[in-house]
């Protein structure tokens, strides 16, 4: 064949392909099998929901958090509630804190439980995502058990969490976590040291840790190219500071790095699991679970049914909702993905102006040319896998 | 904290004073004010200084405030993880003004400038290649600018007899409900229809 035969070859990849984690739509263009450039078509999954989020009360906007990375969902009521306190500078009392705690790390252990498995499937292992969906299961029963609902939960609210978790609950999230240990060193065994799990990712989609910061990664991401950064211990929020965990660092960059950073992280978010649960049943056993400002948290059942002022702040506050104070405010947390960001910006009155949603999964996505060029095509989904997308949060 | 932002605040008003319209805390957030001609010096700046280290790009966004005569916040949002300090700068611009895109100092700006452009039409010089990201193949308008309406223009079905999705001009079966809950007692700024005279004396 004449070289001017030879041409670059465009291929479609998705929105309908299982190893694009969703409606994603990849136009790849191939020499061969080398990737010479990625082009991802976003926002088939775009519901609007910044502007939605304008034309509502600031207690209607949580539910639309949930509906972002819905495989953490309340990781992001979490940074929506934490902006709203920054405005109102609200306090949560300890046992709310501890409860915001004990789910964003439950959020986080679902993430990377779903992440680390479709991982290991997107490059041909069938067995991991059988383990680690049944203990998913488990941990979404505790979120309907806290909140009435496997996943869009509308639990933490700002000003605390919306209900109290029963003893029995949290006794049986303790209970959870050996056996939880146990089948991750089963998925561990079954992945670390496996000869075809590492062929398709060590030293598959390496990045410096300078264009980390460049492209605006954050999370495991930095983490895996060496960057001791987390925002639990960085930039402290809750009662993160009290608690004892470690931050795991990759030396390499590569997807591999990436997968042994998320199984470590699941260890130490079971780790801080246990000492909230033993605090919840020790030192912070009863006490309030949200700031008891009558003018920002809805009373009690009980009370609004007996006392006057429960009543008129009931319906008040499902109505015309709290007032926040004008202002602008980003609040971000550590949620599975990386820094989840809210920018909100309040001008007063019960609805907020302008609120724009940090997603981490969004810078991450951006770089997939960056990081793909060169690779085979078979690496793609690979590295698409290690970035941990989902289109909840990517397309808003 | 507030204090280390205080000096950092400080520092870059004595190092770099001139790129710089503002400087203000509120919430324990620095803000700085700067124009479209000074913002990729103040950035470069602001990445390259080794006092602030501001080399993670957050997120970039726009805001609009219909009443103004620039019309358009572009908003950045830094992190130093050097520094472990956070940075905002706003742009002030209109709806023809363009801002320099930031795409040469921090090349994740790709993505969060086109989201800008086409949530509010906001237009970057130098962007590499400002096309919509977020929003449907062919749509038109800016949905996130406060005049563009919640419901939208156009939806989309699935046509039978011509056997492709067809768009048709929105309607509801219900109108949208945006219900206006602020108290009359205070919060409102219009007049209550039978108060007309309440404040001629």
């Amino acid at each position: 064949m004449n070289e001017h035969n030879v041409r670059n070859f465009n291929i479609n990849f998705g929105p309908q392909h299982p190893a694009a984690h969703g409606v994603l739509r990849l136009v790849l263009e191939l020499d061969g099998e080398i990737v010479e450039r990625v082009d991802p078509h976003i926002g088939l999954l775009h519901r609007g929901t910044e502007k939605l989020i304008e034309t509502k009360t600031y207690l209607q906007a949580v539910p639309y958090f949930d509906r972002l990375d819905y495989v953490a969902p309340m990781n992001q009521e979490h940074a929506f509630a934490l902006a709203v306190e920054k405005l109102t500078a609200t306090e949560v009392p300890i046992r709310g804190q501890l409860i915001r705690v004990l789910y964003s790390e439950i959020g986080r252990i679902l993430s990377h439980l779903l992440n680390v498995t479709t991982q290991a499937m997107d490059v041909g292992a069938l067995t991991p995502p059988l383990w680690g969906f049944e203990e998913r299961e488990k941990l979404m029963v505790f979120y309907e058990r806290a909140c009435g609902a496997r996943m869009h939960s509308a639990y933490i609210r700002p000003g605390g969490v919306h209900q109290d978790l029963p003893h029995e609950l949290v006794e049986d999230i303790g209970k959870w976590i050996d056996p939880f240990l146990k089948t991750v060193d089963d998925i561990d065994e079954l992945l670390t040291g496996n000869r075809i799990f590492k062929q398709r990712n060590v030293d598959i989609g390496v990045v410096k840790l300078e264009d980390c910061w460049a492209w605006g990664f954050s999370g495991v991401m930095v983490r895996g190219s060496g960057a001791a950064w987390d925002l639990r211990r960085s930039q402290p929020y809750e009662c993160y500071s009290d608690l004892d965990f470690d931050i795991p660092i990759g030396k390499n960059g590569d997807c591999y790095d990436r997968y042994v950073i998320r199984m470590i992280e699941m260890r130490e978010s079971a780790k801080i699991m246990r000492q909230c649960v033993d605090r919840l049943l020790g030192d912070a056993k009863v006490g309030p679970v949200s700031s008891i400002d009558g003018k920002m948290v809805p009373p009690k059942r009980g009370q609004m049914k007996r006392s006057m002022e429960g009543l008129i702040h009931h319906f008040k506050l499902y109505t015309e909702g709290y007032h926040v104070p004008a202002g602008e405010v980003y609040a971000a947390v550590e949620a599975p993905k990386g820094e989840f960001g809210v920018y909100v910006v309040a001008d007063g009155t019960n609805k907020p102006y302008r609120c724009k949603i940090r997603a981490p999964g969004y810078a991450h996505l951006q770089a997939m040319d960056f990081i793909c060029r060169g690779h085979q095509l078979a690496d793609v989904s690979a590295i698409l896998g290690s970035l941990d997308i989902v289109f909840g949060e990517v397309d808003r | 904290m507030s204090e280390a932002l205080q000096e950092l605040s400080s520092y870059i008003g004595e190092a770099a004073g001139r790129l710089v319209a503002s400087a203000d805390i509120a919430y324990g957030e620095l803000t700085l004010k700067t124009d479209g001609a000074r913002i990729l010096d103040l950035l470069t700046f602001l990445r390259d200084d080794v006092q602030c280290g501001f080399v993670n790009l957050i997120d970039i966004c726009g805001v609009d405030w219909p009443a103004r005569a620039e019309r358009f916040d572009v908003v950045y949002h830094l992190l130093s993880p050097r520094q472990n300090q956070r940075i905002r700068i706003k742009v002030a611009t209109g709806e023809d003004a363009p801002v320099p895109s930031a795409f040469p100092v921090y090349p994740g700006a790709d993505w969060f400038e086109r989201e800008a452009y086409d949530m509010y039409g906001i237009l970057f010089t130098g962007h590499p290649d400002l096309r919509r990201i977020l929003t449907d193949y062919g749509f038109e308008g800016h949905p996130l600018r406060k005049d563009f309406p919640t419901t939208g223009f156009v939806e989309v079905r699935y046509d039978d007899e011509v056997k492709r999705v067809v768009y048709e001009p929105v309607e509801l079966k219900q109108e949208f409900r945006n219900f206006d809950f602020l108290s009359p007692w205070e919060g409102t700024d219009y007049v209550l229809p039978g108060d007309e005279k309440a404040k001629q004396n």
